[in-house]
């Protein structure tokens, strides 16, 4: 190899470090800062400017707030029910839409579609009417166990809201898979004796089982992080998910202590970067496996 | 069991995909469903399976109409070209999934897979997942779970199509000898008329939805009852050239520019008098000798067996299959003798036959 060669082959990866940098020197600084009282740039100093400065101290809330292991719990039940529900109803719904003819079935995609588009802000006002409307349902309000119910001020309510925001990408992505699987492979099935349900269940739920992989895991990943939904829709915020506490560090009175707010965001991003390693490989099946085919 | 398709019309949106299909085949019978791509014999063998549902027209299995039967209701078994094995089950879950869902017991489910896997020649594979075995075996499987759960009517949708040749031509006698031994009644659809000469028993020819013959393979090859079966049916297909033929006392003569034949009085009447019509003669029934038409040697392709020569008579072009022998070489000059019992005359304007019509 000529040196021309290698310089061109060095090229992609000289342009994704450059543009890797800042991303990494951010979570540089988040990791040294959570261990120091302050920090200069990337450097932790102590009161007088000086290196040093090393101290547990903003970690302290994982044993000082109880508030801590509630909202943990409150966020990962906001992402399983969130995970659950959306795949159910996707991988429902996309085979539905893949595999059979019914009249509205393009007027539906292309709706679906277009309400992805729709930023969720836009609907915080309606959808607060329909959650007060619907805190007045016996029992389904605000009378279950566990999530509360699906009424205003509960984690269910909240999952109502996010899994009805995240249908339309979930079903598109079953629906793109749902396409990639053989007409013949359904029809073989049929023909050995499946309903159409059993054929949904045994044959084609198996088949796009990375699909299903990576809809979960986007899908869990999005719930873990959220925090507008649950922020708007849940009262007390040191009460309900790890990106609303973190926004009640932030107060407008007292001075903000971003050293602990940097600890309670490595904190959150922890589990989802381990889980990230070892399932990005299905989260890439989303761009070459899934979204294709038309109407 | 017997088979019978009535009228039978399927239509997507304007599109008629298959348009007033009427055909029988007996019990134990193999047919084959012949024709070019897209011209509606998958869609046919489709609503045989029930998975489409005929626009118009009746199926009926024995003397019951099985229209508003479910596919899992009709008692078939049926293999695709991409095999349509599921991935995610083991050969053995592949051969038992229909006998499974039958709720047929388990010991009888083992025997009878063990049974199709040995005929088949899969049972070491057992234990392996489709994506582990090669093109052929798993045609084999797919074959297998076809056969397992006994059906009454076995549908082949261009199972040999994504083999290699070699394999496909011992598969193809493989099909033959079990579905005679086995006495199911079956439909192979193909766009090989080889495959379906080979193996069935009645081939029915469809073009562009519509049933353009259903005879036994000799009677597609020897009396061709349309100008599109003479071209489709055979290999290589059989020379069409236009000429005009004349009556001359007695005899019956086929000329154009540079060809004229003497013709039987039994064909050469018939096609008599009508001004253009379009002659047929298959290549091994024209012959190299030294009386005949005179013709230039334009293409030589060697095929093994025979050479296949293209000759120029006139401004025709006349394929004729030759004895590799003679060694004939482009830009010879050779006579070719037509064999007169032989031809066959189309009308080129409705493309029927002019002696089978």
């Amino acid at each position: 190899m000529t040196w021309k060669q290698r310089l061109g082959s060095a090229i992609p990866y000289i342009l994704l470090t450059i543009l890797t940098i800042p991303v990494f020197v951010g979570y540089l600084w988040i990791i040294i800062s959570t261990f120091s009282g302050r920090t200069y740039g990337l450097v932790p100093v102590d009161s007088q400017g000086n290196f040093g400065g090393l101290t547990l101290e903003n970690w302290s809330f994982l044993w000082e707030d109880p508030n801590i292991w509630f909202v943990t719990l409150n966020t990962l039940l906001l992402s399983v029910l969130l995970t659950v529900g959306v795949v159910i109803i996707s991988a429902l719904a996309g085979y539905a839409l893949s595999r059979i003819s019914f009249p509205g079935r393009k007027t539906f995609l292309a709706g679906t579609l277009i309400l992805h588009a729709f930023p969720s802000v836009t609907l915080l006002i309606s959808i607060y009417f329909v959650l007060r409307w619907i805190s007045n349902l016996p029992v389904l309000g605000k009378g279950l166990p566990i999530i509360g119910g699906f009424g205003y001020n509960t984690v269910g309510g909240v999952a109502l809201v996010m899994v009805s925001l995240s249908l339309p990408l979930g079903i598109w992505l079953m629906k793109g898979f749902f396409d990639n699987v053989s007409w013949d492979m359904e029809r073989a099935a049929l023909i050995d004796g499946c309903s159409r349900l059993r054929v949904w269940w045994e044959i084609m739920l198996p088949s796009i089982k990375p699909g299903i992989a990576a809809l979960s895991i986007f899908t869990f990943i999005t719930g873990w992080g959220a925090f507008l939904i649950p922020y708007t829709f849940i009262t007390d915020q040191e009460k309900s998910t790890l990106a609303a506490y973190l926004n009640s560090l932030m107060g407008e009175t007292a001075p903000v202590n971003y050293s602990r707010v940097a600890a309670v965001g490595l904190f959150q991003l922890i589990p989802v970067l381990f889980f990230f390693i070892f399932t990005q490989e299905y989260l890439l099946s989303i761009f070459s496996g899934g979204s294709k085919g038309g109407t | 069991m017997k088979v019978l398709l009535e009228n039978l019309s399927k239509h997507f949106g304007s599109v008629v995909a298959v348009d007033g299909v009427t055909l029988d085949i007996r019990d134990s019978e193999f047919v084959a469903f012949l024709g070019p791509s897209g011209c509606g014999k998958t869609t046919t063998l489709l609503m045989v399976a029930g998975i489409y549902k005929p626009t118009t027209g009746i199926v009926k299995f024995d003397e019951r109409v099985v229209n508003h039967l479910a596919p899992r209701d009709r008692k078939i078994g049926m293999v695709f070209q991409s095999y349509a094995l599921y991935p995610h089950m083991t050969v053995y879950q592949n051969l038992t999934f229909p006998m499974r869902l039958s709720k047929v017991p388990k010991s009888e489910m083992e025997a009878r897979a063990k049974e199709a896997a040995d005929i088949l020649g899969i049972g070491a594979l057992m234990d392996r997942r489709p994506g582990q075995l090669s093109g052929g075996q798993q045609q084999r499987v797919a074959l297998g779970r076809a056969l397992a759960k006994q059906p009454d009517l076995l549908l082949f949708d261009e199972p040999l199509s994504n083999l290699d040749a070699r394999l496909r031509l011992s598969m193809r006698g493989e099909i033959k000898r079990l579905q005679m031994e086995l006495g199911i009644t079956s439909i192979y659809v193909t766009h090989d008329q080889v495959e379906a000469m080979t193996m069935a028993d009645r081939i029915a020819v469809i073009r562009e939805g519509k049933l353009q013959a259903y005879a036994t393979s000799d009677e597609l090859y020897d009396q061709p009852r349309t100008l599109f079966i003479a071209g489709f049916v055979g290999n290589p297909p059989m020379n069409l050239i236009e000429v005009e033929v004349l009556q001359e006392g007695d005899s019956y003569r086929a000329r154009r520019n540079g060809f004229d034949l003497q013709l039987s009085e039994a064909r050469g009447h018939k096609a008599a008098g009508r001004g253009k019509v379009i002659l047929g003669i298959r290549p091994e029934d024209v012959s190299i000798g030294d009386r005949g038409l005179r013709g230039e040697v334009y293409v030589v392709e060697p095929l093994g067996r025979d050479d296949l020569l293209d000759v120029h008579v006139g401004d025709a072009s006349v394929h004729v299959l030759a004895d590799p022998s003679l060694h004939l070489k482009i830009g010879d000059q050779v006579q070719l003798g037509l064999n007169v019992d032989k031809v066959q005359f189309f009308d080129p304007e409705s493309e029927q036959s002019l002696l089978w019509a």
